[in-house]
């Protein structure tokens, strides 16, 4: 009990220098935490995905397009459930910084396939009804203040020229990570207008995205599927959606790298406040610590008094940066608008921040502590004055 | 009228443990502001590098990327007619028509497959950019399918040597030699014959059209004549301008993400920094009257406070910045999401940068140590003196 | 200085502070006057108010009420920065602890009130090195004060002290923390400063023997003088 008052009291001596250690952590953890969370929804995108859905393309590349006639065949391999066109779109709704990405699909087969898109029976009726409806995430919707009824132009850059649409309906998550960014409209609207204004491009997938009826056998149907098109003019790569999804993010990954580099560098940078703070401590009093000494306290009872005052600064900190990190990540994650399809601080995140908070209580500890008890009680003493 | 700069030196210099530590914070800051600052010039120079001044890069209206663009042949036709257009030596129009689709290819040490632009050209496409060098082997032959590989792509992908063989667009492609383009954008491309590559995805359109103009200064004259032409729905900018455009996204992300960063690590250091000045004040009260007492006025002890918490920031700087200067050495290579490809380039330090990032650290400083520094030259001479 | 004038002339002197919401009085209508080349002790219990007096005297404090002047300067109009040039060439202090800037040599700490004149680094040179003779501290111009011992800090202090020539020099138990034989080394170096280059001396002490050494000693008892 003694000791618990001396750390506490210890640590309100200069009670401006243990706010500002303090402040100090908490913007740290808090960035940490931040910038964590920014490199989980920059993966949130593969994690989501499941496992029994498949992404077939083009095997030259992904901005290749496929025929469409490959669907009724990829219908036919053994194991497939499902099969759908997905062609990503491109358009720019007012300004090219309002991105957020656009298919075009087959309805029914598409929304079947992703029972984490919750949309309202009436909505989806009038959505297959209108040939120029669109379904949009319940984000998208919120921030740019759309609602069903609405019309939404989209400048078209791989479709080119302008392209009316009207929301029909606007689907919300499963869980809070499903991504509600996303706009779909009809694939055979595409194909249509496609048929007039470019001929040639008429008639082609972007992707074909699969179900298959046992997530165990993804694997062997993909193989199946490309080698139905081996030798063809356009052969296929199939690949689970979580690959084809990590592939993606994999190819910005030195970027990602960066950030999560950055993200240590600021506990670096805390270390190195923190530890002043507790050497310049320790220094004043090193009159004490001999006094303590000289009544008989070992070096133990020290090491308890300066290691319990570091962590608990950090753990005040930290405490505090953590407790802000959800708002702030949530504040953050409505300001990013569309980027981030979920911005959800996740269970790992805080432990790092715990992990992170201790090891910097621990380590500024350390050279006070050895130095305290270390030191001759007779220097010690007369620093005194 | 004022205290020696060396009293505030050295009283650094006396408690080295704490000046080391509070450098050693801002320095952090420092090495990732500038370290973003570098990366974004080194992605800005290599795609200005990419384009020539004098020529015009055409594309279909508001493509944005050549993947997307498509500039049909009649269309094409009207390019290339341009009085405007340069001849070379022989009189023959200096004029590339373009073909770029994207190719995956897995890196040589992740195996990550990659998306690598792939250009084809036409035969003057190598004239329009005297950048360009064949560095081994040779150029590919008109008419066959050969392929030579830019320098970053043939040090990071597999398959990528002399005399291997690739595979797309339905067949395969003999790898004949490697160019290097003066770290430019085209270092991360595959080039190979126009015909080739139209034939292979039966294309019958190109993507870009790419021509020499004999005299710069008539780019907008060719800009307004072209696109007052209602056959045309095209883009026509100077080879710059255009590559200048595909680093915007990027450039964006890595600047504001780089910026915020660093202001919010800034806070850190600068607390950092307040706490140890608010120390130094405190142990130096005695100290402070007695320099009062002596006839030094309160804005010599400000001065004297706020250049010792300056030149803290002043050692963070130099250090940090020697750190990111190092960072030299490291090449980034990613997906540019404008052009949706591999993209390489490396971290730059220009002047500006050392310049700017050295005024932030000392601004941390001046920041960091103000209120302390207020605090000390607000003392008043009795009370400090009896804190002996 | 024209010698009609005292050194310093106090009348009406007042000075009150307040401690936990309670008025204080630690000075209380004082007068006197310090005549230029007089070497004063001032005497008295802890809280009798001398060593405020010297504070006001040395223009480190503000009195309440009253006139304070010093070489026929009235240094109660002086404004914050008008008061601080005045201790530059007025004033010099001899301090109890010597208050050295521990990371400066002797050499930099003699110098320092000398960055406040006009003079060049040759003529400051010049002054510090006689300065330093004259306390008998001439081969120790690098040291740093943690080098010398009590009683050369001291002396290092005074040397400080009278580089600027000042009208009057104030000493705050200037042996207070000098052991038998320092402490009267120190006072015959005062002793000389008095009486071979006339400097007036204002020195408060709570040793007898040391207020022995001055020209005339001045009790003070609860803010009043007494004798």
């Amino acid at each position: 009990m003694q000791v618990l008052k001396l750390i506490i009291g210890n640590a309100l001596r200069h009670p401006l220098r243990t706010l500002l250690t303090t402040l100090g952590l908490l913007v740290a953890i808090l960035s940490f935490g931040l910038l964590q969370t920014v490199v989980d929804a920059w993966y949130a995108g593969a994690a989501r995905a499941a496992p029994n859905r498949l992404i077939v393309r083009n095997a030259v590349s992904l901005v290749v397009p496929l025929p469409i006639h490959y669907r009724e065949k990829i219908r036919a391999v053994p194991g497939v459930r499902a099969v759908a066109t997905s062609n990503w779109f491109a358009g720019v709704f007012k300004e090219p910084k309002n991105f957020f990405p656009q298919f075009a699909i087959d309805p029914l087969a598409y929304l079947g396939m992703y029972p984490e898109y919750l949309i309202k029976d009436d909505e989806l009726r009038e959505f297959l009804r209108d040939r120029q409806g669109v379904i949009i995430g319940r984000k998208l919707a919120q921030t740019h203040g759309l609602q069903v009824g609405d019309t939404m132009p989209l400048r078209g850059t791989i479709y080119p020229g302008n392209w009316e649409f009207v929301v029909r309906a606007i689907y919300d998550g499963v869980t809070p990570s499903t991504d509600t960014t996303l706009l779909f409209f009809q694939w055979q609207y595409l194909n249509d207008s496609l048929r007039i204004r470019a001929p040639l491009r008429a008639n082609q997938a972007g992707v074909f995205v699969v179900q298959v009826e046992d997530a165990g056998r993804a694997a062997e149907i993909g193989l199946a599927i490309d080698q139905l098109f081996k030798n063809s003019p356009a052969e296929t790569l199939t690949e689970t959606e979580q690959a084809f999804q990590i592939g993606f993010v994999k190819q910005t990954e030195s970027l990602v790298i960066a950030i999560r580099i950055v993200s240590f560098v600021v506990i670096f940078i805390i270390l190195a406040v923190m530890a002043n703070t507790m050497a310049m401590t320790a220094r004043e009093r090193r009159a004490e610590y001999a006094t303590l000494k000289a009544l008989g306290f070992g070096p133990g009872f020290l090491w308890q008094l300066i290691l319990g005052e570091s962590l608990a600064l950090a753990i005040v900190g930290a405490g505090a940066g953590i407790a802000l990190t959800f708002p702030v990540a949530q504040w953050f994650g409505a300001q990013m608008g569309t980027l981030f399809k979920s911005f959800v601080v996740s269970p790992e995140t805080v432990w790092m921040q715990v992990i992170c908070a201790l090891v910097v209580g621990v380590l500024s500890a350390i050279i006070p502590a050895v130095q305290a008890s270390r030191g001759r009680i007779v220097d010690g003493l007369r620093a005194v004055s | 009228m004022t205290i020696p700069l060396f009293y505030s030196l050295r009283n650094l210099w006396a408690r080295k443990l704490t000046t080391v530590l509070t450098a050693a914070g801002m320095a952090l800051v420092v090495f990732v502001f500038s370290a973003v600052q570098m990366l974004d010039t080194g992605l800005r120079q290599t795609l200005i590098a990419t384009g020539q001044e004098d020529n015009i890069h055409v594309t279909r209206r508001s493509s944005n990327a050549e993947i997307s663009s498509i500039v049909d042949r009649q269309q094409a036709a009207v390019i290339e007619t341009q009085p405007e257009i340069a001849l070379d030596a022989n009189g023959v129009r200096l004029v590339s028509k373009e073909v770029v689709v994207l190719i995956t290819l897995p890196k040589r040490e992740t195996g990550v497959a990659t998306n690598v632009t792939t250009r084809g050209i036409g035969l003057q496409g190598f004239a329009l950019r005297p950048q360009l060098q064949i560095v081994a082997g040779r150029s590919f032959q008109p008419g066959a399918s050969e392929v030579i590989v830019g320098s970053s792509i043939a040090q990071r992908f597999a398959g990528a040597a002399i005399g291997s063989q690739l595979r797309f667009g339905g067949r395969e492609w003999r790898v004949v030699g490697h160019f290097a383009a003066k770290g430019s954008a085209y270092d991360s491309e595959l080039w190979v014959d126009a015909d080739q590559l139209q034939q292979a995805f039966r294309r019958n359109a190109w993507s870009a059209v790419v021509a020499r103009l004999a005299d710069a200064a008539t780019l907008p004259a060719v800009q307004a004549r072209l696109s007052e032409d209602p056959r045309l729905t095209l883009d026509i900018q100077s080879e710059q301008r255009f590559f200048e455009g595909q680093s915007k996204a990027l450039s964006n992300f890595i600047s504001y993400l780089g910026m915020t960063l660093s202001i919010i690590f800034s806070i850190g250091a600068m607390i950092g920094a307040t706490i140890t000045m608010y120390a130094a004040v405190a142990t130096r009260t005695a100290e402070i009257g007695t320099l009062r007492a002596l006839g030094f006025r309160r804005s010599s002890i400000l001065i004297a406070f706020l250049s010792e918490a300056v030149f803290l920031g002043l050692v963070g700087g130099v250090v940090g910045v020697m750190f990111a200067s190092l960072m030299q050495l490291v090449h980034i290579s990613t997906l540019n999401w404008q052009s949706f490809s591999e993209l390489a380039f490396d971290f730059v330090l220009t002047p500006k940068i050392i310049a700017t990032s050295l005024a932030f650290a000392l601004m941390m400083g001046l920041l960091g140590g103000f209120l302390p520094a207020v605090r000390a030259a607000r003392m008043a001479i009795v009370d400090a003196l009896r804190a002996v | 200085m024209a010698n009609a004038e005292p050194a310093v002339a106090i009348r009406h002197l007042s000075k009150s502070y307040r401690r936990g919401g309670q008025k204080v009085v630690v000075l209380e209508d004082m007068s006197f006057d310090i005549q230029a080349g007089d070497f004063v002790a001032l005497m008295g219990p802890s809280g009798s108010g001398k060593s405020t007096l010297l504070n006001l005297i040395a223009g480190i404090d503000r009195p309440d009420q009253g006139e304070l002047r010093i070489g026929g300067i009235d240094i109660n109009v002086l404004s914050e920065s008008e008061l601080a040039d005045w201790r530059a060439r007025h004033v010099g202090f001899i301090f109890q602890f010597y208050n050295l800037m521990p990371v400066l040599t002797a050499f930099e700490n003699v110098e320092l009130p000398l960055l406040l004149t006009e003079l060049n680094a040759r003529e400051r040179r010049e002054h510090v090195q006689l300065a330093l003779d004259m306390v008998g501290l001439a081969d120790r111009v690098t040291h740093y004060p943690s080098e010398l011992s009590g009683g050369q800090q001291q002396r290092v202090a005074i040397a400080r002290a009278i580089i600027s020539d000042p009208t009057i020099l104030v000493a705050d138990e200037p042996t207070g923390d000098l052991d038998r034989v320092a402490a009267e080394d120190i006072l015959a170096l005062m002793e000389r400063l008095n009486r071979e280059l006339g400097k007036t001396i204002i020195m408060v002490t709570h040793d007898p023997q040391a207020a022995q050494r001055a020209r005339s000693i001045k009790h003070l008892e609860k803010g009043m003088l007494v004798d």
